[in-house]
Protein backbone atom coordinates (compact mmCIF):
# COMPACT_ATOMS: atom_id res chain seq x y z
CA UNK A 1 0.00 0.00 0.00
CA UNK A 2 1.36 3.38 -1.03
CA UNK A 3 1.35 5.87 1.76
CA UNK A 4 1.38 9.03 -0.66
CA UNK A 5 -1.43 7.25 -2.83
CA UNK A 6 -3.90 6.13 -0.49
CA UNK A 7 -3.40 9.03 2.02
CA UNK A 8 -2.58 12.53 -0.57
CA UNK A 9 -1.48 15.27 1.10
CA UNK A 10 -4.03 17.55 -0.31
CA UNK A 11 -6.21 16.77 2.27
CA UNK A 12 -4.61 19.10 4.40
CA UNK A 13 -4.53 21.72 1.73
CA UNK A 14 -7.74 23.75 2.81
CA UNK A 15 -6.69 23.82 6.78
CA UNK A 16 -3.26 24.62 5.81
CA UNK A 17 -3.96 27.40 3.67
CA UNK A 18 -6.33 29.26 5.40
CA UNK A 19 -4.45 29.00 8.89
CA UNK A 20 -1.27 29.43 7.04
CA UNK A 21 -3.05 32.94 5.65
CA UNK A 22 -5.09 34.38 8.62
CA UNK A 23 -2.49 33.01 11.62
CA UNK A 24 1.00 32.73 10.31
CA UNK A 25 1.16 35.20 7.55
CA UNK A 26 0.32 38.19 9.76
CA UNK A 27 2.61 37.16 11.95
CA UNK A 28 5.31 36.87 9.62
CA UNK A 29 4.93 40.43 7.79
CA UNK A 30 4.00 41.82 11.24
CA UNK A 31 7.47 41.63 11.90
CA UNK A 32 8.75 43.26 8.56
CA UNK A 33 6.31 45.99 9.26
CA UNK A 34 7.88 46.44 12.47
CA UNK A 35 11.07 48.03 11.03
CA UNK A 36 8.75 50.54 9.12
CA UNK A 37 7.23 54.07 10.35
CA UNK A 38 3.94 52.22 8.86
CA UNK A 39 1.08 54.29 10.35
CA UNK A 40 -2.79 56.22 9.70
CA UNK A 41 -1.22 59.48 8.70
CA UNK A 42 0.82 58.92 6.58
CA UNK A 43 0.61 56.21 2.91
CA UNK A 44 4.49 56.50 2.51
CA UNK A 45 6.45 53.52 4.54
CA UNK A 46 10.40 54.56 5.43
CA UNK A 47 12.47 52.03 7.13
CA UNK A 48 13.34 52.64 10.29
CA UNK A 49 15.76 49.89 11.31
CA UNK A 50 15.23 48.92 15.00
CA UNK A 51 14.17 52.22 16.25
CA UNK A 52 10.67 50.81 17.50
CA UNK A 53 12.31 47.95 19.26
CA UNK A 54 14.95 50.01 20.85
CA UNK A 55 11.38 52.30 21.91
CA UNK A 56 9.78 48.80 23.04
CA UNK A 57 12.60 47.92 25.53
CA UNK A 58 14.12 51.49 26.81
CA UNK A 59 13.31 52.24 30.21
CA UNK A 60 11.57 55.41 29.97
CA UNK A 61 8.71 54.29 27.65
CA UNK A 62 5.53 52.26 28.98
CA UNK A 63 5.82 49.63 26.62
CA UNK A 64 7.72 47.71 29.36
CA UNK A 65 5.58 48.17 31.80
CA UNK A 66 2.52 46.34 29.80
CA UNK A 67 4.90 43.22 29.74
CA UNK A 68 5.33 43.22 32.99
CA UNK A 69 2.06 43.62 33.85
CA UNK A 70 1.19 40.80 31.29
CA UNK A 71 4.02 38.55 32.81
CA UNK A 72 2.13 39.33 36.34
CA UNK A 73 -1.02 38.64 35.31
CA UNK A 74 0.15 35.33 34.18
CA UNK A 75 2.00 34.43 36.82
CA UNK A 76 -0.65 35.27 39.61
CA UNK A 77 -3.49 33.77 37.53
CA UNK A 78 -1.58 30.48 36.66
CA UNK A 79 -0.37 30.04 40.61
CA UNK A 80 -4.00 30.85 42.17
CA UNK A 81 -5.71 28.67 39.10
CA UNK A 82 -3.66 25.70 39.36
CA UNK A 83 -3.64 26.04 43.32
CA UNK A 84 -7.54 26.18 43.74
CA UNK A 85 -8.08 24.21 41.22
CA UNK A 86 -5.84 20.95 42.36
CA UNK A 87 -7.64 21.91 46.00
CA UNK A 88 -10.90 21.28 44.45
CA UNK A 89 -10.08 18.87 42.55
CA UNK A 90 -9.02 16.63 45.52
CA UNK A 91 -11.92 17.24 47.58
CA UNK A 92 -14.43 16.55 44.55
CA UNK A 93 -12.21 13.13 43.80
CA UNK A 94 -13.60 11.41 46.95
CA UNK A 95 -17.03 10.67 48.28
CA UNK A 96 -18.71 13.91 48.68
CA UNK A 97 -22.44 14.26 48.26
CA UNK A 98 -23.74 16.44 45.66
CA UNK A 99 -20.62 15.39 43.95
CA UNK A 100 -21.89 15.77 39.74
CA UNK A 101 -23.77 19.07 40.87
CA UNK A 102 -20.42 20.32 42.33
CA UNK A 103 -18.35 19.60 39.68
CA UNK A 104 -20.53 21.16 37.42
CA UNK A 105 -21.75 24.11 38.83
CA UNK A 106 -17.95 24.94 39.17
CA UNK A 107 -17.17 24.37 35.46
CA UNK A 108 -20.07 26.60 34.51
CA UNK A 109 -18.10 30.07 34.13
CA UNK A 110 -16.01 28.45 31.89
CA UNK A 111 -17.55 28.00 29.24
CA UNK A 112 -19.61 31.95 29.12
CA UNK A 113 -18.33 34.37 26.97
CA UNK A 114 -15.55 35.84 29.10
CA UNK A 115 -16.94 39.18 27.95
CA UNK A 116 -19.69 38.85 29.46
CA UNK A 117 -18.41 37.99 32.81
CA UNK A 118 -16.47 41.01 32.71
CA UNK A 119 -19.36 43.25 32.24
CA UNK A 120 -21.33 41.50 35.02
CA UNK A 121 -18.35 41.76 37.72
CA UNK A 122 -17.95 45.72 36.43
CA UNK A 123 -21.49 46.16 38.35
CA UNK A 124 -20.65 43.81 41.49
CA UNK A 125 -17.41 45.17 42.21
CA UNK A 126 -18.51 48.44 41.77
CA UNK A 127 -18.04 50.83 44.89
CA UNK A 128 -20.91 52.45 46.49
CA UNK A 129 -23.85 50.23 44.69
CA UNK A 130 -21.61 46.42 43.84
CA UNK A 131 -23.47 43.62 45.63
CA UNK A 132 -19.64 42.83 47.03
CA UNK A 133 -19.49 45.75 48.79
CA UNK A 134 -22.60 45.62 50.15
CA UNK A 135 -22.32 42.13 50.73
CA UNK A 136 -19.22 42.64 53.23
CA UNK A 137 -20.76 45.78 54.84
CA UNK A 138 -23.68 43.80 55.69
CA UNK A 139 -21.85 41.12 57.75
CA UNK A 140 -19.59 43.79 59.36
CA UNK A 141 -16.90 43.72 57.51
CA UNK A 142 -16.84 47.28 56.53
CA UNK A 143 -12.88 47.47 56.04
CA UNK A 144 -12.30 44.94 53.27
CA UNK A 145 -15.22 46.94 51.15
CA UNK A 146 -12.50 48.13 48.43
CA UNK A 147 -12.91 50.20 45.47
CA UNK A 148 -11.87 47.11 43.79
CA UNK A 149 -11.66 48.28 39.85
CA UNK A 150 -11.10 52.13 40.74
CA UNK A 151 -8.23 52.01 43.20
CA UNK A 152 -4.72 52.16 41.32
CA UNK A 153 -3.09 49.94 44.20
CA UNK A 154 -5.78 46.81 43.63
CA UNK A 155 -6.80 46.97 40.09
CA UNK A 156 -5.40 44.61 38.94
CA UNK A 157 -5.39 41.85 41.33
CA UNK A 158 -9.45 42.65 41.22
CA UNK A 159 -8.91 41.73 37.60
CA UNK A 160 -6.85 38.82 38.34
CA UNK A 161 -9.35 38.00 41.00
CA UNK A 162 -12.79 37.31 38.49
CA UNK A 163 -10.35 35.95 36.21
CA UNK A 164 -9.33 33.24 38.40
CA UNK A 165 -13.13 32.71 39.71
CA UNK A 166 -13.74 32.25 35.83
CA UNK A 167 -10.65 29.90 35.00
CA UNK A 168 -10.57 27.79 37.75
CA UNK A 169 -13.14 25.38 37.37
CA UNK A 170 -11.59 24.66 33.73
CA UNK A 171 -8.18 23.74 35.54
CA UNK A 172 -10.05 21.88 38.00
CA UNK A 173 -12.23 19.46 35.65
CA UNK A 174 -8.56 18.83 33.68
CA UNK A 175 -7.12 17.77 37.38
CA UNK A 176 -10.23 15.64 38.43
CA UNK A 177 -9.67 13.74 34.53
CA UNK A 178 -5.96 13.26 36.29
CA UNK A 179 -6.73 11.84 39.45
CA UNK A 180 -9.16 9.35 37.97
CA UNK A 181 -7.00 8.21 35.76
CA UNK A 182 -4.17 7.45 38.57
CA UNK A 183 -5.22 3.12 39.15
CA UNK A 184 -6.74 2.68 42.33
CA UNK A 185 -4.16 0.05 43.49
CA UNK A 186 -1.61 2.77 44.58
CA UNK A 187 -4.05 4.18 46.89
CA UNK A 188 -4.57 0.74 48.39
CA UNK A 189 -1.36 -0.10 48.41
CA UNK A 190 -0.50 3.11 50.16
CA UNK A 191 -3.59 2.27 52.63
CA UNK A 192 -2.07 -0.88 53.64
CA UNK A 193 1.59 0.61 54.40
CA UNK A 194 -0.60 3.07 57.10
CA UNK A 195 -0.23 5.82 54.56
CA UNK A 196 -2.24 9.25 56.10
CA UNK A 197 -4.22 11.60 53.44
CA UNK A 198 -1.34 13.90 53.08
CA UNK A 199 1.50 10.92 52.43
CA UNK A 200 -1.41 9.51 49.64
CA UNK A 201 -1.63 13.19 48.48
CA UNK A 202 2.25 13.36 48.32
CA UNK A 203 3.89 10.58 47.05
CA UNK A 204 1.10 9.19 44.91
CA UNK A 205 -1.56 11.85 43.31
CA UNK A 206 1.20 14.75 42.98
CA UNK A 207 3.88 12.23 41.08
CA UNK A 208 0.91 10.75 39.36
CA UNK A 209 -0.50 14.14 37.91
CA UNK A 210 2.76 15.66 37.03
CA UNK A 211 1.83 15.20 32.98
CA UNK A 212 -1.49 17.04 33.80
CA UNK A 213 -0.33 19.73 35.87
CA UNK A 214 2.40 20.51 33.27
CA UNK A 215 -0.94 20.56 30.88
CA UNK A 216 -2.74 22.78 32.41
CA UNK A 217 0.22 25.48 33.29
CA UNK A 218 0.76 25.29 29.58
CA UNK A 219 -3.16 25.85 28.86
CA UNK A 220 -2.76 28.87 31.51
CA UNK A 221 0.15 30.88 30.45
CA UNK A 222 -1.03 30.69 26.67
CA UNK A 223 -4.23 32.37 28.20
CA UNK A 224 -2.35 34.77 30.47
CA UNK A 225 0.15 36.15 27.42
CA UNK A 226 -3.09 36.36 25.34
CA UNK A 227 -5.41 37.98 27.63
CA UNK A 228 -7.43 40.72 26.10
CA UNK A 229 -11.32 40.21 26.47
CA UNK A 230 -11.72 40.25 30.52
CA UNK A 231 -9.42 43.02 31.19
CA UNK A 232 -11.38 45.04 27.98
CA UNK A 233 -14.34 45.01 29.46
CA UNK A 234 -13.55 45.13 33.27
CA UNK A 235 -11.13 48.12 33.12
CA UNK A 236 -10.20 48.44 29.83
CA UNK A 237 -6.30 49.22 30.70
CA UNK A 238 -7.28 51.83 33.57
CA UNK A 239 -6.95 53.66 35.48
CA UNK A 240 -3.75 55.03 34.37
CA UNK A 241 -2.30 51.71 32.40
CA UNK A 242 -2.28 50.10 35.87
CA UNK A 243 -4.18 47.27 34.18
CA UNK A 244 -2.99 47.53 30.70
CA UNK A 245 -1.52 44.57 29.18
CA UNK A 246 0.06 43.43 25.72
CA UNK A 247 -3.10 42.96 23.91
CA UNK A 248 -5.02 45.99 25.56
CA UNK A 249 -2.18 48.04 24.44
CA UNK A 250 -2.25 47.24 20.93
CA UNK A 251 -6.15 47.45 20.49
CA UNK A 252 -5.52 51.13 21.36
CA UNK A 253 -2.51 51.71 19.57
CA UNK A 254 -4.26 50.17 16.57
CA UNK A 255 -7.10 52.85 17.46
CA UNK A 256 -4.96 55.51 17.27
CA UNK A 257 -3.35 55.04 14.17
CA UNK A 258 0.23 54.11 15.64
CA UNK A 259 0.27 50.84 13.27
CA UNK A 260 3.94 50.37 13.52
CA UNK A 261 3.64 50.75 17.75
CA UNK A 262 1.75 47.99 17.58
CA UNK A 263 3.03 45.75 14.59
CA UNK A 264 6.24 45.72 16.73
CA UNK A 265 4.73 44.74 20.32
CA UNK A 266 3.01 42.34 18.26
CA UNK A 267 5.61 40.83 16.77
CA UNK A 268 7.66 40.62 20.02
CA UNK A 269 5.03 38.13 21.59
CA UNK A 270 5.18 36.41 18.31
CA UNK A 271 8.78 35.77 18.28
CA UNK A 272 8.88 34.99 22.18
CA UNK A 273 6.18 32.50 21.91
CA UNK A 274 6.85 30.88 19.04
CA UNK A 275 10.32 29.84 20.92
CA UNK A 276 8.58 28.75 24.12
CA UNK A 277 6.20 27.41 21.79
CA UNK A 278 8.34 24.47 20.86
CA UNK A 279 8.36 23.44 24.13
CA UNK A 280 4.97 23.87 25.27
CA UNK A 281 3.90 21.58 22.31
CA UNK A 282 6.34 19.20 23.41
CA UNK A 283 4.52 19.20 26.52
CA UNK A 284 1.48 18.94 25.40
CA UNK A 285 2.20 16.57 22.73
CA UNK A 286 4.13 14.11 25.06
CA UNK A 287 2.89 10.82 24.68
CA UNK A 288 0.91 11.54 21.77
CA UNK A 289 -1.77 8.30 22.07
CA UNK A 290 -4.67 9.89 24.12
CA UNK A 291 -7.29 7.26 26.18
CA UNK B 1 -12.10 6.39 67.60
CA UNK B 2 -9.43 9.03 66.76
CA UNK B 3 -9.19 8.18 63.34
CA UNK B 4 -13.18 8.06 62.65
CA UNK B 5 -13.15 11.59 63.73
CA UNK B 6 -10.33 12.79 61.94
CA UNK B 7 -12.38 11.43 58.63
CA UNK B 8 -15.24 12.92 60.12
CA UNK B 9 -13.45 16.49 60.18
CA UNK B 10 -12.00 15.62 56.70
CA UNK B 11 -15.86 15.28 55.64
CA UNK B 12 -16.89 18.68 56.90
CA UNK B 13 -14.33 20.24 55.74
CA UNK B 14 -14.35 19.11 52.28
CA UNK B 15 -18.34 19.63 52.21
CA UNK B 16 -17.57 23.13 53.62
CA UNK B 17 -15.00 23.97 50.56
CA UNK B 18 -17.15 22.48 48.11
CA UNK B 19 -20.17 23.99 49.21
CA UNK B 20 -18.82 27.72 49.41
CA UNK B 21 -16.98 27.40 46.22
CA UNK B 22 -20.17 26.50 44.25
CA UNK B 23 -21.82 29.31 46.27
CA UNK B 24 -19.46 31.88 44.59
CA UNK B 25 -20.25 30.63 41.31
CA UNK B 26 -23.99 30.43 41.70
CA UNK B 27 -24.52 33.83 43.48
CA UNK B 28 -23.75 35.66 40.78
CA UNK B 29 -25.52 33.91 38.23
CA UNK B 30 -28.87 34.16 40.64
CA UNK B 31 -28.08 37.67 40.65
CA UNK B 32 -28.13 38.23 36.65
CA UNK B 33 -31.66 36.28 36.64
CA UNK B 34 -33.68 38.32 39.44
CA UNK B 35 -32.19 41.45 38.17
CA UNK B 36 -33.30 40.97 34.62
CA UNK B 37 -36.82 40.70 35.90
CA UNK B 38 -36.57 44.27 37.97
CA UNK B 39 -38.18 47.79 36.69
CA UNK B 40 -35.99 50.53 35.15
CA UNK B 41 -34.64 52.33 37.69
CA UNK B 42 -34.31 49.72 40.67
CA UNK B 43 -31.23 48.73 39.40
CA UNK B 44 -28.57 51.51 39.37
CA UNK B 45 -26.11 47.72 39.97
CA UNK B 46 -27.08 44.00 39.87
CA UNK B 47 -28.32 43.71 43.92
CA UNK B 48 -29.64 40.82 46.01
CA UNK B 49 -32.96 42.39 46.20
CA UNK B 50 -36.16 40.33 44.92
CA UNK B 51 -37.86 42.70 42.35
CA UNK B 52 -40.53 44.10 43.64
CA UNK B 53 -42.71 43.70 40.83
CA UNK B 54 -41.49 40.93 38.28
CA UNK B 55 -40.89 42.20 34.83
CA UNK B 56 -40.58 39.46 31.91
CA UNK B 57 -41.31 42.23 29.34
CA UNK B 58 -37.75 43.39 29.84
CA UNK B 59 -36.71 40.45 27.58
CA UNK B 60 -38.76 41.76 24.85
CA UNK B 61 -37.35 45.24 25.44
CA UNK B 62 -34.10 43.91 24.96
CA UNK B 63 -34.62 42.11 21.76
CA UNK B 64 -35.81 44.74 20.26
CA UNK B 65 -33.79 47.49 21.41
CA UNK B 66 -30.77 45.25 21.33
CA UNK B 67 -31.54 43.89 18.07
CA UNK B 68 -30.57 40.87 19.58
CA UNK B 69 -32.75 38.82 16.46
CA UNK B 70 -29.81 39.88 14.32
CA UNK B 71 -27.10 39.15 16.18
CA UNK B 72 -27.91 36.13 16.96
CA UNK B 73 -28.84 35.30 13.45
CA UNK B 74 -25.07 36.59 12.58
CA UNK B 75 -23.68 34.30 15.71
CA UNK B 76 -24.98 31.43 14.37
CA UNK B 77 -24.11 31.84 11.08
CA UNK B 78 -20.30 32.62 11.95
CA UNK B 79 -20.36 29.59 14.51
CA UNK B 80 -21.95 27.36 12.65
CA UNK B 81 -20.29 27.76 9.61
CA UNK B 82 -16.98 28.29 10.51
CA UNK B 83 -17.23 24.97 12.67
CA UNK B 84 -18.58 23.32 9.56
CA UNK B 85 -15.71 24.08 7.76
CA UNK B 86 -13.03 23.70 10.89
CA UNK B 87 -14.11 20.24 11.38
CA UNK B 88 -14.12 18.86 7.87
CA UNK B 89 -11.31 20.05 6.90
CA UNK B 90 -9.34 19.83 9.89
CA UNK B 91 -10.18 16.01 9.89
CA UNK B 92 -9.28 15.50 6.75
CA UNK B 93 -5.39 16.90 7.67
CA UNK B 94 -5.43 15.15 10.90
CA UNK B 95 -6.17 12.12 9.30
CA UNK B 96 -3.46 12.53 6.85
CA UNK B 97 -0.99 14.16 9.25
CA UNK B 98 -1.56 10.83 11.30
CA UNK B 99 -1.49 8.07 9.25
CA UNK B 100 1.62 9.37 7.29
CA UNK B 101 3.86 10.62 9.90
CA UNK B 102 7.09 11.36 7.81
CA UNK B 103 9.07 13.86 6.21
CA UNK B 104 6.99 16.91 4.90
CA UNK B 105 3.58 16.08 6.61
CA UNK B 106 5.13 15.72 9.76
CA UNK B 107 6.39 19.24 9.39
CA UNK B 108 2.89 20.55 8.37
CA UNK B 109 1.46 18.53 11.36
CA UNK B 110 4.09 20.49 14.17
CA UNK B 111 3.27 23.72 11.72
CA UNK B 112 -0.19 23.56 11.98
CA UNK B 113 -0.53 22.71 15.63
CA UNK B 114 2.40 25.63 16.90
CA UNK B 115 -0.86 27.61 16.29
CA UNK B 116 -1.94 26.61 19.74
CA UNK B 117 0.73 29.22 20.84
CA UNK B 118 1.48 32.00 19.07
CA UNK B 119 -0.34 35.17 19.22
CA UNK B 120 -2.67 36.98 16.64
CA UNK B 121 -0.83 40.03 15.35
CA UNK B 122 -3.97 41.68 14.85
CA UNK B 123 -2.34 45.42 12.84
CA UNK B 124 -0.92 42.99 10.46
CA UNK B 125 -3.78 41.41 10.22
CA UNK B 126 -5.66 44.30 9.18
CA UNK B 127 -3.53 44.47 6.12
CA UNK B 128 -4.15 40.73 5.24
CA UNK B 129 -7.70 41.68 5.28
CA UNK B 130 -7.52 44.51 3.65
CA UNK B 131 -5.81 43.24 0.49
CA UNK B 132 -8.04 39.76 0.23
CA UNK B 133 -11.02 42.26 0.46
CA UNK B 134 -12.22 40.42 3.79
CA UNK B 135 -12.10 43.48 5.90
CA UNK B 136 -16.22 43.94 7.00
CA UNK B 137 -17.26 40.89 5.79
CA UNK B 138 -19.08 38.37 6.96
CA UNK B 139 -17.12 35.38 5.24
CA UNK B 140 -13.96 37.36 6.73
CA UNK B 141 -15.14 36.52 10.21
CA UNK B 142 -15.67 33.21 9.19
CA UNK B 143 -12.30 32.42 7.89
CA UNK B 144 -10.71 34.38 10.51
CA UNK B 145 -12.24 31.55 13.19
CA UNK B 146 -11.66 28.44 10.89
CA UNK B 147 -7.86 29.69 11.56
CA UNK B 148 -8.01 30.09 14.72
CA UNK B 149 -9.46 27.10 15.22
CA UNK B 150 -7.55 24.56 13.06
CA UNK B 151 -4.78 24.17 15.05
CA UNK B 152 -6.79 22.76 18.20
CA UNK B 153 -9.17 20.64 16.02
CA UNK B 154 -6.34 19.19 13.96
CA UNK B 155 -4.37 18.30 17.28
CA UNK B 156 -7.64 17.04 19.19
CA UNK B 157 -8.94 15.10 16.04
CA UNK B 158 -5.35 13.66 15.57
CA UNK B 159 -5.52 11.34 18.89
CA UNK B 160 -8.05 9.87 17.61
CA UNK B 161 -7.46 8.61 14.13
CA UNK B 162 -4.87 6.45 15.23
CA UNK B 163 -7.01 4.58 17.09
CA UNK B 164 -8.65 3.62 13.62
CA UNK B 165 -6.89 0.37 12.83
CA UNK B 166 -5.23 0.71 9.72
CA UNK B 167 -5.88 -2.76 8.31
CA UNK B 168 -9.11 -1.27 7.73
CA UNK B 169 -7.74 1.29 5.13
CA UNK B 170 -5.42 -1.84 3.64
CA UNK B 171 -8.82 -4.09 3.11
CA UNK B 172 -10.99 -1.25 1.76
CA UNK B 173 -7.81 -0.40 -1.02
CA UNK B 174 -7.36 -3.39 -1.69
CA UNK B 175 -11.46 -3.89 -2.70
CA UNK B 176 -10.06 -0.91 -4.97
CA UNK B 177 -11.68 2.34 -2.79
CA UNK B 178 -10.62 5.78 -4.18
CA UNK B 179 -9.00 7.69 -1.25
CA UNK B 180 -11.69 10.23 -0.81
CA UNK B 181 -13.84 7.49 -0.85
CA UNK B 182 -12.03 5.59 1.49
CA UNK B 183 -12.20 8.37 3.97
CA UNK B 184 -15.40 9.57 4.02
CA UNK B 185 -17.67 6.41 4.38
CA UNK B 186 -15.06 4.06 6.49
CA UNK B 187 -12.73 6.37 8.52
CA UNK B 188 -15.03 9.36 9.20
CA UNK B 189 -17.84 7.63 10.71
CA UNK B 190 -15.49 5.96 13.15
CA UNK B 191 -14.43 9.50 14.04
CA UNK B 192 -18.06 10.18 15.12
CA UNK B 193 -17.33 11.21 18.44
CA UNK B 194 -14.21 12.58 18.52
CA UNK B 195 -15.78 15.13 15.34
CA UNK B 196 -18.85 15.74 17.62
CA UNK B 197 -16.38 17.01 20.64
CA UNK B 198 -14.77 19.11 18.02
CA UNK B 199 -17.35 20.24 16.85
CA UNK B 200 -19.13 21.70 20.27
CA UNK B 201 -16.07 23.12 21.68
CA UNK B 202 -15.43 24.51 17.89
CA UNK B 203 -19.06 26.17 18.42
CA UNK B 204 -18.17 27.46 21.94
CA UNK B 205 -15.29 28.91 21.11
CA UNK B 206 -16.81 30.88 18.62
CA UNK B 207 -20.09 31.98 19.74
CA UNK B 208 -17.77 33.53 22.59
CA UNK B 209 -15.22 35.03 20.59
CA UNK B 210 -15.38 38.58 21.05
CA UNK B 211 -12.10 40.02 19.65
CA UNK B 212 -12.35 39.50 15.98
CA UNK B 213 -15.48 40.95 15.24
CA UNK B 214 -14.14 44.56 17.57
CA UNK B 215 -11.30 44.58 14.96
CA UNK B 216 -12.59 43.14 11.80
CA UNK B 217 -16.72 44.30 11.55
CA UNK B 218 -18.04 48.22 11.61
CA UNK B 219 -21.26 48.14 10.96
CA UNK B 220 -23.41 46.85 13.01
CA UNK B 221 -25.81 44.93 11.22
CA UNK B 222 -22.54 41.96 11.18
CA UNK B 223 -22.09 42.07 14.93
CA UNK B 224 -22.51 38.95 16.65
CA UNK B 225 -23.83 38.96 20.25
CA UNK B 226 -20.56 39.55 22.24
CA UNK B 227 -20.21 42.74 20.64
CA UNK B 228 -24.34 43.63 20.48
CA UNK B 229 -24.01 43.62 24.33
CA UNK B 230 -21.19 45.35 24.78
CA UNK B 231 -22.61 48.26 23.06
CA UNK B 232 -26.00 47.83 24.47
CA UNK B 233 -23.75 47.98 27.81
CA UNK B 234 -22.17 50.87 26.56
CA UNK B 235 -26.04 52.66 26.07
CA UNK B 236 -27.91 51.34 29.06
CA UNK B 237 -25.07 51.80 31.54
CA UNK B 238 -27.41 52.39 34.01
CA UNK B 239 -30.36 50.10 33.28
CA UNK B 240 -28.73 46.56 34.53
CA UNK B 241 -32.00 44.87 34.56
CA UNK B 242 -31.84 45.22 30.48
CA UNK B 243 -28.26 44.39 30.31
CA UNK B 244 -28.82 41.55 32.85
CA UNK B 245 -31.74 40.61 30.45
CA UNK B 246 -29.29 40.49 27.71
CA UNK B 247 -26.54 38.65 29.59
CA UNK B 248 -28.97 36.08 29.83
CA UNK B 249 -30.30 35.91 26.12
CA UNK B 250 -26.64 35.93 25.09
CA UNK B 251 -25.19 32.84 27.73
CA UNK B 252 -28.54 30.86 27.06
CA UNK B 253 -27.15 29.31 24.07
CA UNK B 254 -24.53 28.34 25.69
CA UNK B 255 -25.72 26.91 28.87
CA UNK B 256 -28.03 25.04 26.83
CA UNK B 257 -24.95 23.44 24.86
CA UNK B 258 -23.20 22.84 27.89
CA UNK B 259 -26.12 21.17 30.17
CA UNK B 260 -26.75 19.02 26.65
CA UNK B 261 -23.06 18.01 25.68
CA UNK B 262 -21.42 18.52 29.04
CA UNK B 263 -19.92 14.83 28.66
CA UNK B 264 -18.00 16.01 25.16
CA UNK B 265 -16.99 19.17 26.03
CA UNK B 266 -15.34 17.94 29.03
CA UNK B 267 -14.30 14.72 27.74
CA UNK B 268 -12.49 17.00 24.55
CA UNK B 269 -11.26 19.80 26.65
CA UNK B 270 -9.56 17.28 29.17
CA UNK B 271 -8.24 14.75 26.11
CA UNK B 272 -4.59 15.70 26.09
CA UNK B 273 -4.39 16.46 29.27
CA UNK B 274 -4.29 13.30 30.79
CA UNK B 275 -2.37 10.27 29.92
CA UNK B 276 -2.76 7.23 32.17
Amino acid sequence: MKKNIVYPWYFALVSVIIYGIFSVLPGLIGIGYSFTDWSAYSNELHFVGFKNFAEVFSGNSDYLRYIENTLLFTIVTTVFKTGLGLLFAIALSSKIKFQNFHRGVLYMPSVLPILVTGLTFTSILNPKMGFLNNFLRAIGLDALAMKWLVDPKIAFFSVMGVDIWRGTGYIMTMLIAGIAAIPKVYYEAGSIDGANGWQRFRYITLPMLKQTIAVTIVLNVLYGLKVFDIIYALTNGGPGHRTEVMYTAVFKMMSKGLYAEGTTISSVMFIFMVIIGFFMIKILTKDEVVE
Amino acid sequence: MSKRSAYLTQAVLQNILAWVASLMVIVPMVLIIINSFKADGETMAISAQLPKLWHPENFATVIEKGKLVRSFLNSLLYAGVSTVVTVLFGSMAAYIFSRRRSGFVSFLYMFVILGMVIPVNYVALTKVMQLTGLNNTSLGIILLYVAMQTPFTVFLIFGFVSKVPVELDEAAVLDGCSPLRLYFSIVMPLLKPALITASVLCFLNTWNEFTMPLYFLNTSEKWPMTLAIYNFFGQYEMSWNLICADVLLTCAPVIIMYLLCQRYIVGGQTAGAVKG
